[in-house]
C-alpha cells in the first residue's frame, strides 16, 4: 500500500499536467475524472435549468420524482435509455447513425486542454485555443449531418439554419480570441501564447484578467465572444437550429431515445466548453478574485475556506429545506432522503476544510464556479429573452459583431504598441 | 517525452487519406463524398501533427473541416439526391486523366528511388519545435530580421481579398 500512497504523492507534488510528464496512466485518470464530472454536471445542469426556469416562470418544476424533483434527470435517464431507437425508413442509415456520435466527440475532446488548475489539465498545447475552437467547430458537420440524414423538412432547415449560424458567428468568435491573444505578449519577451495554460499565466503575470485590461476594449471582446458563444451552442435566444415553435425540434425531430440523449449531452458539454473558453480568455481561467488587492496569506486562508463554505452552505438548504418538507406520513422518505443528501455535501464540504485537500482543489473550484456563473446565464437568456429571426441574427452577426470585434482588435494592438494606460497613470500621478 | 510520430499512426492516417479520397470520386452520393473529403482532411491535419506542425494541423481542422467543408454541405444538401444519383459518374476524359495519373505516379516513383540524393535523408527537428511552433511561424512571417516569407505572404492575403470582392461583386446586383 505504501509505495501506491507514495507514488500519487511524488505524482502530485509533481507541478506538471499529466500530457506534460508523458505519464500516460495519470493521463487515463484525468480523462476519467472530467468525463465523470462532466457527465454529473450535465445532470446537475438538466435538474437545474428546470428548476430555475420554472422558479423565473412562476412554476414549481420537477416536484415529484425526489425530494423538489432532485432524482427526476435519474428518471429522465433511464426513460432515455429504455426508450425504441427508431431510425427512419427513409434516413441514411450510416450518417444517422454516425453522426450524434461526432457531436458527442467534438464536444468532449476539447476537455482534453481545458485548464482547471496550472496542473490539472488533460494536457497543454502549444495550440491550445486553436486546438478547442477547430475541434468545437467540428460540431457543426454532426449537426448537419444529422438534419439532412433525417431526409424530412424540419431537420434540413434546422441544420441549413445551424451551419449558417455557426460559420457567421465563428468569425466574430475567433477575432474577441485573437484579440485576448494579443493581450499575452505583452511581456519582456513580446511573444505571446495560443496554450491555454499560458493565457492564464500571462494574466497572473500582469496582474489583471484580461476583462479589465485596456479598458473597455477587453470588455468589449468578451462580450463579443458572450453573444457569439450563446449562437455557437445553438441556445436561446440564438436556438433557431432547434426553434420548437416553428420546427418542432429542429436537427433532432427524428432522434429518439439514447441518440436523442447524445445530442443533448453534447449541447451541455459544449456549453461547458464555450464558457470555459470564456473563463480562461478574459476572466482570469483558475486563479481567485482580488489576488493583488486582498493579498497576503490570511486572504488566502480565507479563500481556500470558500470551497467548504460552499458545501456547507449548499448542505445547510437542504436541511432547511428538510425542516420544510410536509410533516405527512408520505414525505417520509422523501424527507430522510434529503436529509441524507445534505449530510453527504456536509461531509464533501468538511472534507475540503483538510488543508492539505483545499490547497489542492481550490484552483477546480474557482474555475468550476465560474462555469457555474455562466451556466446561470445560459439558463437566464433562455428565460428573459426572445428568439431571434433570421435575419435579425445574420445582421447581429455580420453587421455588429464582426465589424466590432475587427475594431477593437486593432484598437487592441494598437494599445498593446502604444500603452496609453501608462501614460495616463503618469499624468494622473503627476496631476495629483 | 517519446515521440507520437511512430509508423503505425503514419499508416492509419496515410490509409484514412487514401481510402476516404477514392470514397471522394466514387461515392455517387455528393453527400457521402463530401463526407469522405472531409475524414480525409482530418487525416491529413494529423499527418501535419506527426510533422511537428501542430499550428498548421489547427488551421487545417479549422479552417477545411469546420469552415469550408460546412459551407460544402450547405451547398450540396440542396441539390437533388435523386437526379445526381441518375447521373453518370464518369465522363469521356478518361485518357486526359490516365495520361495526368501516369505522369503524376512515374514522378512519385522516380523521387521514391533516385530522390535519396535529392532529399536530405532526415532532418533533425529542433528540440522546443513542438512547444513553440507558433511562434515559430510568426517569427518567419513578421519576425524582425527573420521575416523573410512576409510578402509571399501578404500576396496571397491580397489573392484572398481579391477573391472575396469578387464574391461580393458577384452576388450583390447593384453595388
Amino acid at each position: 500500500m505504501q509505495p501506491i500512497i507514495d507514488y500519487i504523492k511524488s505524482y502530485l507534488d509533481s507541478n506538471q499536467t499529466p500530457g506534460g510528464a508523458g505519464n500516460v496512466f495519470w493521463a487515463f485518470v484525468y480523462i476519467l475524472l472530467v468525463f465523470v464530472g462532466l457527465s454529473v454536471a450535465v445532470i446537475a445542469m438538466n435538474w437545474l435549468e428546470r428548476k430555475i426556469l420554472a422558479h423565473m416562470q412562476v412554476r414549481l418544476g420537477p416536484m415529484r420524482v425526489g425530494p423538489h424533483g432532485l432524482l427526476q434527470p435519474i428518471a429522465d435517464a433511464l426513460k432515455l435509455l429504455l426508450k425504441e431507437d427508431i431510425i427512419p425508413a427513409e434516413a441514411d442509415g450510416l450518417v444517422f447513425w454516425i453522426a450524434p456520435f461526432i457531436v458527442v466527440l467534438a464536444a468532449f475532446t476539447v476537455f482534453v486542454v481545458v485548464p482547471f488548475g496550472p496542473t490539472h489539465a488533460i494536457t497543454d498545447m502549444n495550440i491550445g485555443i486553436l486546438f478547442m475552437l477547430g475541434v468545437s467547430s467540428l460540431s457543426v458537420l454532426g449537426i448537419v449531418m444529422a438534419g439532412w440524414a433525417s431526409n424530412s423538412h424540419y431537420p434540413l432547415i434546422g441544420a441549413l439554419r445551424s451551419s449558417a449560424q455557426m460559420v457567421s458567428y465563428e468569425v466574430a468568435m475567433g477575432l474577441a480570441v485573437v484579440s485576448a491573444i494579443l493581450m499575452t505578449s505583452l511581456n519582456d519577451s513580446g511573444t505571446g501564447t495560443l496554450s491555454m495554460i499560458g493565457i492564464v499565466q500571462a494574466q497572473q503575470a500582469e496582474g489583471v484578467w484580461f476583462v479589465f485590461k485596456f479598458f473597455p476594449l477587453g470588455l468589449v471582446a468578451f462580450f463579443i465572444f458572450a453573444i457569439a458563444m450563446v449562437a455557437e451552442t445553438n441556445r436561446a435566444p440564438f436556438d433557431l437550429p432547434e426553434a420548437e415553435s416553428e420546427l418542432t425540434a429542429g436537427f433532432h425531430t427524428e432522434y429518439s431515445g439514447f441518440r436523442w440523449s447524445l445530442f443533448f449531452l453534447a449541447e451541455y458539454s459544449a456549453m461547458i466548453a464555450v464558457s470555459s473558453i470564456a473563463i480562461t480568455l478574459w476572466l482570469g481561467g483558475w486563479l481567485r478574485p482580488f489576488p493583488n488587492w486582498l493579498s497576503g496569506s490570511v486572504w488566502t486562508l480565507v479563500f481556500n475556506l470558500f470551497p467548504g463554505i460552499t458545501f456547507l452552505f449548499l448542505a445547510g438548504l437542504c436541511f432547511y429545506n428538510v425542516r420544510r418538507m410536509p410533516k405527512h406520513p408520505y414525505f417520509k422518505i422523501q424527507t430522510m432522503g434529503l436529509a441524507g443528501f445534505g449530510g453527504l455535501l456536509g461531509l464533501i464540504g468538511l472534507f475540503l476544510f483538510v488543508p492539505a485537500v483545499f490547497t489542492r482543489v481550490q484552483d477546480i473550484y474557482w474555475f468550476s464556479i465560474k462555469v457555474a456563473g455562466f451556466m446561470y446565464l445560459y439558463i437566464w437568456y433562455r428565460g428573459t429573452f426572445p428568439r431571434y429571426r433570421f435575419d435579425q441574427l445574420m445582421k447581429v452577426g455580420w453587421k455588429v459583431l464582426l465589424p466590432t470585434g475587427l475594431t477593437v482588435l486593432v484598437l487592441t494592438a494598437l494599445a498593446g504598441f502604444l500603452d496609453p494606460y501608462a501614460y495616463l497613470e503618469a499624468w494622473l500621478k503627476r496631476l495629483l | 517525452m517519446t515521440p507520437v510520430a511512430t509508423p503505425f499512426f503514419f499508416y492509419l492516417l496515410s490509409g484514412t487519406m487514401l481510402i476516404g479520397g477514392i470514397l471522394v470520386i466514387t461515392r455517387k452520393n455528393a453527400v457521402h463524398s463530401a463526407l469522405a473529403l472531409i475524414a480525409t482532411l482530418l487525416a491529413q491535419a494529423g499527418i501535419y501533427l506527426m510533422l511537428y506542425a501542430p499550428f498548421v494541423a489547427g488551421v487545417q481542422i479549422i479552417l477545411y473541416a469546420g469552415g469550408i467543408m460546412v459551407l460544402f454541405l450547405f451547398v450540396i444538401m440542396l441539390v437533388n439526391i435523386e437526379r445526381t444519383q441518375k447521373e453518370r459518374q464518369f465522363n469521356k476524359q478518361w485518357l486526359v486523366g490516365v495520361v495526368a495519373a501516369g505522369a503524376l505516379g512515374g514522378l512519385f516513383i522516380a523521387i521514391y528511388t533516385k530522390g535519396k540524393g535529392i532529399f536530405p535523408d532526415r532532418v533533425m527537428p529542433p528540440s522546443n519545435l513542438e512547444a513553440s511552433n507558433v511562434q515559430q511561424v510568426g517569427a518567419l512571417l513578421y519576425g524582425p530580421g527573420t521575416g523573410q516569407y512576409m510578402f509571399a505572404f501578404e500576396i496571397a492575403s491580397l489573392l484572398l481579398l481579391v477573391a472575396i470582392i469578387g464574391a461580393v461583386v458577384m452576388a450583390k446586383k447593384r453595388i
